[in-house]
This record gives structure tokens, sequence and C-alpha cells, in this order.
């Protein structure tokens, strides 16, 4: 049955994608939602299935690629993991497609269905990743979701420099795909498998060589797929596609599939400390590198996108730290608030016919009333209040650093505190004080209509209580989730630390958000930073010109080394011989037809000559044909 | 039976088409001639009966040379390909105008007879005549029917070709004088008494002769200047098809036949290739030519199977075996689109390109498949070919497949940025008024692209296809 969970988008991405000219657009949407959906009826039945207790479910539908060394198969596998995460793509995905089939209702008929079948594309693809059995079938998901945000990006494809932003984000994700490959290719050199169940129970015969290198190399392709430094730069500018799609990348799909393999290859990371410290330095480096931008960025989505990367951090913080569960649980979490927050942004930039800097916004509150107070939630949700659900899943990861060592919380709290900062700062900016925008804006301000606010609203529900699917022993909760994914995520670590401590940890997070939230608000309710920025401001308004660095340094002299073979070693290098070797034989032909002068006294010279030549030749022949013999 | 039809259908029928005046009936000839030699390839990939597919009779006792055809697991891929390429390239190019079209089609048939007999011949002096067979039409087509440099350009073409064929010669009449029962056939070729010394001799001649044809770095630079200056039908064959005559060569001559050379030298050999992976795809990136571009882009993916034979690890070969007929289909539906956009807007230069996705949606669509394919996308065909290829070569060692992966990401610079150039962004002044492309256009592409996904989704019927030819291969060589 796990087969219907894929097919479904598989079969309505063809109908919207071959009948594009026909279909009308409320069919194009029963089509895009209705396949989303059904795989998300399956995606709960399925899930049911396994908290009852269903047995692990490897199935395989056929034989994908058969060789003497290895066999490939196309498998499934629904296990608690992977059935966590159906919910996720499917549920949140499919909230998407509604919101969408309003959001995008100005475009003509064929744009519209190209758009929905994309949208079933990257859920499809996002479908595959997380449901195969094996590397290899995760690694076609993990490429289809790469090219589905290439689509989704460009999907305006008349602007070059959205264009050019999908293609960054296709290529800086190769660049991770080329490392994950490669691990791929370890793993079956040493163990002639890549299927998950054979994979763990083989480790022991990986030396521990083998296991840091094969998880560095997967990782690789991590911090391409979920924007970790530093391969983060595609994301930011992925924000070109329409903001649904957005909301698809950062929620739903796309950027959790590097949180996915890792946790989903928990019995190998947890065996190599220098993967593990490795992958726990890049998460809180990213956290708080990424926080700094999102700061000063004054395009609401750029702030939303650097969040995103920032909160990737803290979950490759959670898995450097052995603490899975917390990790897949802030997936969760993570995804509810990040969608909200796009899908409510989407609705102001609707408002506002594509107005997307924060400068020109601000009271929106009034106007906008659903989408004013579910975008609150969220904000409160993302900064981690309690009782809201970021709280819970952040505080958890951040115990776990805590006990692994003490500098990765200092450093998490900060980066906490930065979070609650820019999302207050982003919420006082847009919503709170007198609107800046033109007139005309003014005049046509409204609230969005239900296919837009009913997924805010259902949002913000599980933005709010999601936190109570796992609430930690510290307040009597059951820890559901931890018991639920237990039986996947065995290398958890399970931290001990004193429940005064814990409490203590996060009374200083929840104040340091709050205090941080609180300063946002006063001082960006009344006096909206609209000035442009100076000093340090001015850097990270720029992103820590760290595009500009990786222009100069790598692409710029890859592209000079490719003008250079073009111009000098192919024309002039190869060519030049080639054609010299020509030329000089003509030449030399030119030349020697002077020989044949028609004067008979040249050709009475020239044939003793060569009567002489014969002579000595005949007269060391035993030399001449040792010589020959010795060569052959 | 099979085997001799597959050679003889084409070489009558291109004969015949020489002499036809009409333009369309030409066409119509050549088309329904490649639809027979496509019907008889099937034939000889699903029939079980195996004395169809061997053919041996005496040509010349005296020199021990014999008319030996066979198809095994090779050269049933191999002919797959050249039989499937052909009605299609036709039937894409079908609305083209050539002048003298019954010689240049007529050519055309007569170029893959000769090519269909590379692939099949089990005898040295019929493999080489074959060999000149397929190229003796090359250059009549490209030196009467190519661009405005075809003169210069072909004897570029000849020069390189013909200097790979005099080595080659050389070396089939020394190994010739060396077999045990002074014989051409492939067995007695495999059992030549040489010396070390001559081994190492011998299988640089045949190295250097394939290498031009594959074409390898540093012998490449016919390759561009060439595809560039053929018509556009011809690049179609000469890419997807001629240029698998090298690797070829390498898998039924020169490995077996030399194994210990082959071992001794493949890491210069895997070393050289993976250096000009890079170098390709390095120049592709600065290309401003869509016929140039996708020439770099074929050089890098030729120079990864030629690797990965060198690698000799299984997986690999099963990828290279698996991946010439992938390449080739891929490739030529690439052609295809170059063709329509030259023929229509007359110019293939990016700067003077833009924004046609909005002016020919489908021709759009059909071609970011392809490049797709062309970039290796997982559940296109070429994915299952490089990924085992670059599994074998990760065995062979780690550092190289390091180093030749980085083509991937590079693969994927130069081939978006071509879409983007030429499909998306606004229209220019020549794209202005472009048009959709034609069904005959579409058709061709339609086929190309089925056959993109269904290898992409299942790929195992091909492996398994030429799973025992490879087995003997690797017990051969090792």
């Amino acid at each position: 049955m796990a087969y219907l969970v894929p097919l479904f988008p598989l079969i309505g991405f063809l109908l919207n994608g071959v009948f594009r000219n026909s279909l009308s657009k409320g069919l194009v949407g029963i089509i895009g939602c209705g396949a989303v959906l059904a795989s998300f009826v399956v995606s709960v039945i399925l899930f049911l299935d396994v908290r009852a207790g269903g047995a692990l479910a490897v199935q395989p539908l056929y034989p994908f690629i058969h060789v003497a060394n290895f066999k490939i198969d196309f498998v499934f596998q629904v296990d608690q993991l992977s059935s966590l995460f159906l919910l996720i793509i499917t549920g949140i995905g499919f909230l998407i497609h509604l919101y969408s089939t309003s959001y995008m209702h100005d475009e003509t008929n064929d744009h519209f269905a190209r758009y929905f079948s994309y949208l079933n594309l990257f859920v499809f693809s996002m479908l595959l990743l997380v449901l195969g059995a094996n590397y290899v079938i995760m690694f076609i998901g993990w490429e289809g979701v790469g090219l589905c945000s290439y689509l989704l990006i460009g999907y305006w494809f008349k602007n070059t420099d959205y264009n050019k932003a999908a293609n960054k984000a296709f290529i800086m994700n190769r660049i991770g795909d080329a490392g994950f490959l490669l691990g791929i290719f370890w793993l079956l050199s040493k163990l002639g498998t890549a299927n998950y169940t054979d994979v763990f129970a083989n480790v022991s015969n990986l030396t521990p060589t083998d296991i840091t290198g094969i998880t560095l190399l997967l990782f690789i392709g991590a911090m391409g797929k979920s924007a970790q430094i530093p391969l983060y730069t595609w994301l930011p500018d992925a924000m070109a596609g329409p903001t649904p799609v957005s909301a698809l990348i950062h929620a739903a799909t796309m950027v959790t599939a590097g949180i996915y393999m890792v946790a989903r290859s928990n019995a190998l990371y947890s065996l190599s400390p220098i993967a593990e410290n490795l992958v726990a330095v890049i998460g809180i480096a990213t956290a708080l590198f990424a926080a700094t931008i999102a700061i000063k960025q004054n395009d609401i989505k750029k702030v939303l996108a650097y969040s995103t990367v920032s909160q990737l951090g803290y979950m490759f913080l959670g898995l450097g730290v052995g603490a899975y569960t917390g990790s897949v649980f802030h997936v969760m979490t993570h995804a509810f608030f990040k969608a909200l927050l796009f899908l409510g942004a989407g609705s102001v930039i609707h408002a506002l016919h594509h107005e997307q800097d924060m400068r020109n916004m601000g009271g929106l509150k009034k106007y906008m009333p659903v989408t004013h107070w579910t975008f609150l939630i969220a904000c409160i949700a993302i900064a981690g209040i309690p009782p809201f659900s970021g709280f819970f899943s952040k505080d958890e990861i951040l115990a776990a650093a805590y006990a692994k060592n003490p500098v990765y919380w200092v450093l998490g709290v900060i980066g906490a505190g930065m979070t609650a900062f820019y999302m207050f700062r982003l919420y006082a900016t847009t919503f709170l004080g007198q609107f800046r925008g033109t007139e005309e804006q003014k005049h046509h301000l409204h609230e969005s209509p239900a296919a837009i606010t009913i997924p805010l609203i259902i949002l913000a529900l599980l933005a709010f209580g999601g936190g109570f699917f796992n609430v930690p022993a510290i307040f009597g909760g059951g820890q559901q989730l931890h018991h639920y994914l237990s039986p996947v995520l065995t290398a958890e670590h399970e931290h001990e630390i004193a429940h005064s401590t814990e409490l203590m940890l996060m009374g200083v997070s929840v104040g340091v958000a709050l205090l941080a939230a609180i300063i946002a608000l006063t001082k960006y309710a009344r006096k909206p930073e609209l000035n442009e920025p100076e000093g340090l401001g001015k850097v990270l308004a720029n992103k820590w010109y760290i595009d500009e660095l990786y222009d100069n340094v790598i692409v710029n002299p890859l592209l000079a080394l490719g003008g250079f073979f073009k111009n000098v070693i192919e024309k002039s290098g190869i060519d030049g011989f080639v054609n010299g070797v020509g030329g000089f034989i003509q030449y030399s032909s030119r030349r020697l037809r002077l020989v044949q002068n028609g004067k008979v006294g040249t050709y009475i010279l020239l044939m003793i000559f060569s009567i002489l030549i014969l002579w000595l030749a005949f007269w060391y022949q035993a030399t001449i044909t040792g010589f020959f013999q010795k060569i052959f | 039976m099979i085997a001799l039809l597959l050679i003889l259908i084409p070489v009558i029928g291109g004969l015949i088409n020489l002499f036809i005046k009409n333009e369309s009936s030409a066409k119509a000839f050549s088309l329904i001639v490649s639809l027979i030699v496509l019907a008889v390839a099937l034939g000889g990939i699903y029939t079980s009966q195996a004395d169809l597919l061997h053919f041996d009779i005496s040509w010349m006792p005296d020199l021990g040379s014999r008319i030996t055809l066979e198809l095994d697991g090779l050269s049933k891929i191999l002919s797959l390909l050249t039989a499937v390429s052909m009605p299609v390239i036709l039937i894409a190019v079908y609305k083209d105008h050539y002048p003298d079209a019954g010689k240049f089609f007529g050519l055309m048939l007569l170029c893959q007879a000769g090519m269909l007999g590379v692939f099949l011949s089990m005898d040295a002096l019929l493999f080489y005549f074959f060999w000149e067979l397929a190229l003796i039409p090359a250059y009549f087509i490209c030196s009467i029917w190519g661009g405005e440099k075809r003169i210069q350009v072909t004897f570029k073409f000849f020069v390189y070709t013909f200097v790979g064929s005099l080595l080659m010669l050389v070396a089939i009449i020394f190994v010739y004088f060396h077999t045990p029962d002074h014989s051409f056939a492939l067995k007695s070729f495999y059992n030549a008494h040489l010396t070390a010394a001559q081994t190492q001799w011998m299988f640089w001649l045949f190295f250097i002769a394939l290498a031009i044809k594959m074409p390898v770095f540093p012998f490449h630079t016919w390759q561009p200047d060439t595809y560039e200056q053929s018509p556009t039908a011809f690049t179609m064959v000469l890419s997807g098809v001629m240029v698998k005559m090298g690797l070829f060569g390498v898998i039924r001559w020169l490995l077996p036949m030399f194994p210990q050379a082959a071992s001794s030298n493949s890491s210069i050999i895997v070393t050289l290739t993976v250096i000009g992976m890079l170098y390709a795809s390095l120049i592709a990136i600065k290309q401003d030519d869509m016929k140039r571009l996708i020439a770099y882009s074929s050089i890098a993916h030729v120079g990864l199977m030629c690797a990965a034979l060198f690698a000799k690890q299984q997986a690999g070969i099963e990828g290279v075996f698996i991946q010439m007929f992938n390449h080739g289909i891929n490739i030529i539906g690439l052609w295809i689109v170059v063709d329509v956009i030259e023929k229509q807007l007359g110019t293939r230069k990016f700067s003077e390109l833009g924004g046609l996705a909005q002016k020919a949606p489908t021709l759009a669509i059909l071609f970011v498949v392809m490049c797709l394919a062309n970039v290796a996308l997982p559940l296109t065909n070429a994915f299952v070919g490089e990924f085992l290829m670059f599994s074998g070569l990760f065995n062979y060692s780690p550092v190289m497949a390091g180093t030749a992966i980085i083509c991937i990401i590079l693969a994927a610079a130069y081939t978006l940025n071509m879409i983007r150039k030429v499909f998306y962004g606004n229209t220019v002044a020549s794209t202005e008024h472009a048009h959709d492309s034609s069904f005959n256009v579409n058709a061709a592409l339609v086929v190309l692209v089925i056959l993109v996904i269904v290898f992409g989704f299942y790929p195992q019927p091909m492996i398994d296809l030429t799973r025992e030819t490879v087995q003997l291969f690797i017990t051969k060589i090792s």
C-alpha cells in the first residue's frame, strides 16, 4: 500500500502536465490538491498501522539495478521515522496546495497547470526520498527535490534573475549530491549493499575510517540540501519562486531532507565522533551566522529564509549531540510554524500586490486580522516561548547540547535570543505602527480569501499545540514521540541532567527570548528601521558578502580557467600542433615539388645519390635488419 | 542470418538511394530502409534461435580471413542503438531541405551499414574494412553538405581519423603475423604470441587509433569543429553512434588482446581521461554556441566511459555497456533541438537567443527533459550508467572518482545555463517571431523522451541484455 503514497502525486503531475492546455483551473486545482490529499489519507492509515505495532514493512516493487557486485531494488520502507515524515509532507503539502489555488489564481490556465504539476512532482520526489529503503532510492528523491526546486524557483521564467537563482539552487545542491554519491559508492564498495537494514546490521564490518568517511560524505549532501555552511547561499535566493513554493521548500519538503538522512543513518553517525562533532559545530555555526544576517534583512521573505537556515542549524546541532528525537521533533514543529510564517507572508504580499519590502508595510494588524493573529502565533512559536510548539522542541535540543558541552548551550541560547529579536522585528515592522505603502495599495488592502485563511488557521492550531506531542518528563509528559521513534533512532543519547538544572536552563533560554522579543517590539513598533544601515549593519544586510566571496574565490577563477583552456590550450596548443603538422607537410611538399624541375642534370644527380644510398644500405644490411629486429 | 541482413539491407538500400533523384522519395525510401533495419535488429534481440545471430563464410582463405559476424550482448546493444537512431534522425530532419537528397541519405545509410559492420565483425580484416566503410561517407557528407568552413574542417577530421586508421592497420597487420594460425579471426588475435615489448607497442598503436575516434583528451580537437560544421543530421550520426566505434574497439579488441598492457597502463589512461573530463567540462562552460557546448559536454561523457573501461571494475563496465546506448539517445535528442533552432532562427549563439520557451513551449519541455538526461538526473536513463561507472571508478581509485565527479556539478552548470540562455528570459530579435516545433520533430523527440524515461525507471532489461557478454569480457581481461 505504501506505493500509493507517491503514486497519487505522480499521477497528478502527469495529468496536469500533459493536459495543461485543456484543463480548467478548477479541475487543475482539484487534481493537484486531491492527489496530495489522497496521499495524506493513505499516510494516516500507514501511520496508524505502524503505531498499532504493525510489523516493519519493507516493500520491494521491482529490481532497479542488479549487477554482479550489488543489487539495488526499488523498495519502500514504512517505519516509525518515514511514516512520521509522510504525515508532515503530505499534510502540510496539502495545505500549501490548497492555499496555492487562491494565491496563483491570476496565472493563465496553462501556467497554473504547470505550477500544480511541478508542485505535485515536488511532493512525489520528497515522498520517494523518505520512503526509499536504501540510499539509492533516497538519492533519487534527493536529486528529484533539487530538480523541482529548480523548476519552481524559476517558475516565472521570463525573469533572468529568477532563472539565475534557480540555477544556483540546482548547482549548489549538486555539489552536495556529488558528496552524497561518493558516500554511497563507499558503502557499496565495502558492504555491497545500500539497504538501510543491511547496512546498519553490518556496521561492524566497517573500519572507523570507513564510517567517518561515509558519514562525512553523506553529510556534504546534507549541507547542500539543508542549506548549511558553506552551501547555504542558494536558499535565500530561492525566494524568487512563488511564496507557497517557499513554504513547501522550507517546511514540508527539501530542506528537511538532510535532517531525515542523518536521523535515518543515526546508527552510522553515532559511531563516528568526528562526524558527530562536525555536524554539531556546523549546525551551531550556521544557526548563529544565519541569525545575524536575518536581523538586518528588509525583504520579508529573506528574513524568513535566513531564519530557516538558522533553525536547520539547531536541528543539526541536535543530531550532532545525539538528540535525534529532538531534531525530528523540531523538524515537525518547525514545519508547522515555518509553513505558517511563509503562508502568512504570502497573504501579506498578495494583499499588497507583490510588495515584499517590510519598509513599505506596517499597520496591517487592523486590515488583515486573521493573517495577523496566525502570524503572531507563529512568531511566538519560533521564538520558543512556552507553551507554544517551538519551545518544546528547541529546549529538547538545547538540553541535550548542554549535556554534551555547555558551550553549545550558551551559543544556542544566544541564537535563540537573536531568533526572537528578528522575528519580532519582522512582526512589528509589518503589522504594527502605521501603514507606509501607497494610497493605491491602502485602498485595496483586504483580508485574504478562505482558501488562504483556512490553511493559516489550521497551521496556527498546530504551531500552538504541536509541542504537546512530545511533552518532556519534567512536565509530567509522556514523551510520546520519543517512544514512538525509539525503534528507529536506536543511537539516541539519553542525557542525564538533573530536573532542577533542566528547569534553570529552560528559564534562562525563555527569559532571553522574551527579553529579545520585548526589545524588538518596543524598538520597531513605533519607529521601524527605514534608513540604509551602516557599519556592521551594512555588512549584515549584505549577508557578510559571502556571495561575492564565492564569486571571486571559486566561480570566477574556474571561469577564467575554462577561458584559458578554450583560448590558449585548445586553440594555440593542441590545434596549433595539429595544424602545424599539416602546415609542415604542405610546406615540405611545396619544397619537394621543386625537385621535379624537368632538367636532366638534376635527375641524373639524384639517381647517383640514390644508388649510393642503396649501395650503402646493402653493405650494412646486417646492422639494419638487426636494428629492426630489436624494435619488433 | 540476422547479422548479415543488418549489414546488407542498409548497403543495398543506400546504394539504391544514391540514384533517387526526387527529394521526397529519397527521404521516404531511406526512412523505410532504416525502419526495416530496426525491425531486424529488434528481431535479433528477441529471437531465441542462437544460429540466427551468427554468420560465417569463407572470404579470403589464403589470408586466413573470413566473414564472421555475430550478435552478442555488446553488438546487440550497439546495433540497437544504430538501428534506433537512424529512423529517429530521419524523422527529425524529414522536413529539412537537402540538395541532392538521394545522395545525402544514401550516404547516411551506407555509413550506417559500415557502423553495423564494425559492431558485428569478429574478424580483424573485416573490422578494418567496415571501419573505413563508415568513414568514407562521413568525409563526403561533411565536405559537400557541411557549413562554411567545411573544407578546412573536413581536412582536419580526415587527417586525424586517417592517422588513426593507419596506426590501427599497422597494428592489425603486425599482430596478424604473430597469430598462431595466421588468421584474422578474433580468437586468433586474442591468442597472438607477442613479447612484452611488442605488446606495449601494439597496445599504444591501437589505443591512439581508438582514442582519436572516441575521442579522449588530447586527441579530441577534430570533434567540436566537425560537429559544428557537419550538417546536423550527420552530427547526430557522428556523435550518437560513430564515436561509439572507439569505445567498442576498446572492448572488443584492445582490452582482451592486451590485458596485461592495459593493466600496466591503466593509471596513465585513467588519469588522462579524468583530466580530459574536467578540461572539456570547463571549456563547455565558456562556449557561446549550442553545438560546441554539446560537443565538449560529450567529450566529458565519453571520457568517463573510457575511464570506467580502463578501471576494469565489473560494475563500471556494465555501466559503460548501457551508457553507450543511453549517451547516443540523449545526444541525438539535443542535436534535434539544435537543428530546429538553427534552421528556424538561423543562429546557434546564446548571445542571439532567448525567451524561446514563450514561443515554443513544447520544444522547451522536450529539450529540458533531454538536458536532464544529459546531466544524468535520477530516473533518466543516463543516471544508471553514470552511477555504475562512477561506482566502478570509485572501486578502482576513490581519488579519481572524487575528481571526476566534479564533472557532474560542472555539467549541471553548463547545461542549465544553456536552457536559461536559449529558452528562458525575454524574447530577443531572433526569437520574436519563432514558432513551435513541427509534428515530425516532436514525434522524434517524444520517442527519445520515452526511451529516456523508460530506461530511467527500469534499466534492468538493458543490464540483462549485456550481462553474459560482460561476464565473458571480465574473465578475459582479468
